[in-house]
């Protein structure tokens, strides 16, 4: 347990001493501050509009602003994975530090995983950049806070998968720029693979359509959390660590 | 401290190490010495745990590197070709990192940075970046990760390669100033390096094991295998070499004469042979009795770089049919792996 936190550590030191955390921390601030904006405006717009149509039930914060900002969040979420897993076991490889690792007294398991929550530690820091923003929607409105707790939740979920797939292509080349193409197709394929379901009902269709990682974030952000998303997120952790644990074996076969 | 038995690593196409085996005694400096590709790296990558061997084994400090590769771990230093450095870590930084992963912890671990940083004279960049630390720098900062936990045995892949022979020197006395606390392999294909630094050499090529001897034995079968040079002048202003080359040939326990220079009234002739004192005075004999003037008559001094080339291309020579690796490089050249 001790070994798992001095590589995170690690790992967060070399993101933090490196431009490549303030360049993530950066663009998601961007990207998100925009959202936030363009989705408040037409939040209001939307508002006045009703009020001028003399329709006096009030718009939800809840629904009609956050749960479009944290979809949004979740998809912007595949283009920052690759970036933050590329380099976790690709660099060890061409630096040759990956032998200093790998004949310490450290288990495979304990690398694995400290480096996969330092991962998971960024993109937590990088949602937690989103607070500045609603600190203003608390301020002035009154959104409740629980759903959105649930929806961050998910959001930490889904990245906690997508960073394991990363982190086990990262583990497969010593190329970083191949491990950040190879993760992000992976992370749009798992994106996309959803659609098949809006039109087919097949077996196949629905299959594939389950095994979308975006799919599963839906009841998050409507504020529910169900068991079955849960686990299917849980599931998809422990499978990409458990293949990076694998390839990562299969080293000292070949390397 | 290491014993290794029958140690073999193969990959899709080639063998990379043969079955080697040998034992390395507490305190010790043992060379690896072989030509580019010999497999040094791989059997030390083994010893310490990165590689899994094919079959065989090997114990370090009394555990078994398949069964325990955990405690084995714990007691070996390694070096790499390239020190593993983290380029955007501080020295300190990166030795304290080092050390928490061999399991030092708190005042200890301090304690210990504080002295590697001392011991491999790298105190000075002590808060400089390691990515813009010189060649030198790098090596010895290699060389304190290495020893931080203070280990049993050290072992290190080419310490000196690519340094400058000042950095070489400082680094060669480093590593001789380890030795006693620590047993060390250290692998090179830099022979006075071996000679400087070395009590017992392992020489291996194509992945077997060629020779395992002591410095001073492996120089000594040197000069029992070595060549005579003659020089021999006539007595009244001419020489017929073609003739002296007769007559040194059949002095018994002569294999092979060449005459390396011949002149008007002098001729040098290289004899190789069962080098002894018999041979030299048999020659002398030969010369004098003939009627010429014996000028010169000494052994070519034949250094360890002969010996290994002579025990390295025996060997290819004996097994040119298998193997179709890439053939061993010149010794002498110092190229980069």
């Amino acid at each position: 347990m001790r070994n798992v936190w001095i590589i995170c550590k690690k790992e967060l030191h070399s993101y933090f001493v490196s431009p490549i955390a303030c360049l993530l921390f950066t663009f998601f601030a961007l990207l998100f501050g925009y959202f936030f904006w363009t989705g408040v405006y037409g939040f209001v717009y939307l508002g006045m509009e009703s009020q001028m149509r003399g329709e006096s039930f009030p718009m939800s914060v809840n629904e009609f602003l956050l749960r479009n900002l944290t979809g949004n969040l979740s998809v912007i979420g595949l283009f920052f994975v690759p970036l933050i897993t590329m380099r976790l076991f690709a660099e060890e490889k061409r630096s040759g530090t990956i032998e200093l690792l790998a004949t310490s007294p450290v288990h495979d398991a304990e690398i694995i995983v400290g480096k996969w929550l330092a991962a998971l530690l960024l993109y937590a820091g990088m949602l937690l950049l989103t607070a500045l923003n609603y600190v203003w929607l608390f301020k002035y409105g009154n959104p409740d806070w629980k759903p959105l707790a649930i929806a961050y939740l998910g959001l930490l979920l889904q990245a906690g998968a997508l960073l394991a797939i990363g982190t086990f292509i990262s583990t497969l080349t010593r190329n970083q720029i191949i491990a950040a193409a190879a993760t992000f197709g992976v992370c749009l394929l798992l994106w996309i693979m959803a659609w098949v379901g809006e039109f087919e009902y097949t077996t196949w269709a629905r299959v594939t359509s389950y095994l979308s990682v975006l799919s599963h974030f839906e009841t998050f952000a409507k504020g529910v959390i169900y068991t079955k998303d849960v686990v299917f997120y849980v599931s998809l952790i422990f499978l990409g660590l458990f293949l990076t644990s694998r390839s990562l074996e299969s080293l000292r076969w070949r390397a | 401290m290491i014993n290794v038995q029958e140690l073999t690593k193969k990959y899709a196409r080639n063998t990379a190490v043969d079955h080697i085996s040998f034992e390395v005694r507490k305190g010790e400096i043992v060379g690896f010495l072989g030509p580019n590709g010999a497999g040094k790296t791989t059997t030390m990558r083994m010893l310490t745990c990165f590689l899994s061997p094919t079959s065989g084994t090997a114990t370090v400090a009394g555990f078994d590197i398949l069964d325990n590769p955990f405690e084995v771990k714990r007691r070996i230093g390694y070096l790499p070709e390239t020190p593993p450095l983290y380029p955007e870590m501080r020295t300190a930084e990166y030795l304290e990192l080092v050390g928490s992963l061999k399991g030092l912890r708190g005042p200890e671990l301090a304690k210990r940075t504080d002295y590697v940083l001392e011991r491999c004279a790298v105190a000075d960049v002590k808060h400089k970046v390691l990515g813009k630390l010189s060649k030198g720098y790098r090596q010895r900062v290699g060389l304190a990760q290495a020893i931080i936990h203070n280990p049993d045995v050290l072992i290190l892949d080419e310490p000196t390669a690519g340094l400058d022979p000042k950095q070489i020197n400082e680094t060669r006395d480093l590593i001789k100033s380890l030795a006693g606390d620590h047993t060390i392999i250290l692998s090179t294909h830099i022979l006075p390096e071996v000679e400087q630094t070395c009590q017992q050499v392992i020489i291996i090529n194509r992945g077997k094991l060629v020779a395992i001897d002591s410095v001073s034995n492996l120089q000594h079968r040197a000069r029992g295998a070595g060549s005579v040079l003659v020089e021999v002048a006539g007595r009244n202003g001419s020489l017929d070499a073609a003739q002296v080359q007769r007559s040194l040939e059949q002095v018994s326990g002569v294999s092979r004469v060449l005459a390396t220079r011949t002149g008007e009234d002098r001729a040098v002739f290289e004899v190789d042979g069962n080098n002894d004192r018999s041979l030299r005075a048999d020659l002398a004999r030969a010369v004098v009795q003939s009627g010429w003037d014996l000028n010169e008559l000494r052994s070519a001094a034949v250094s360890l770089e002969e010996v290994f080339l002579q025990l390295t291309n025996a060997d290819v020579a004996g097994n040119s049919s298998e193997s179709p690796t890439e053939p061993p490089e010149s010794v002498a050249a110092k190229a980069e792996e």
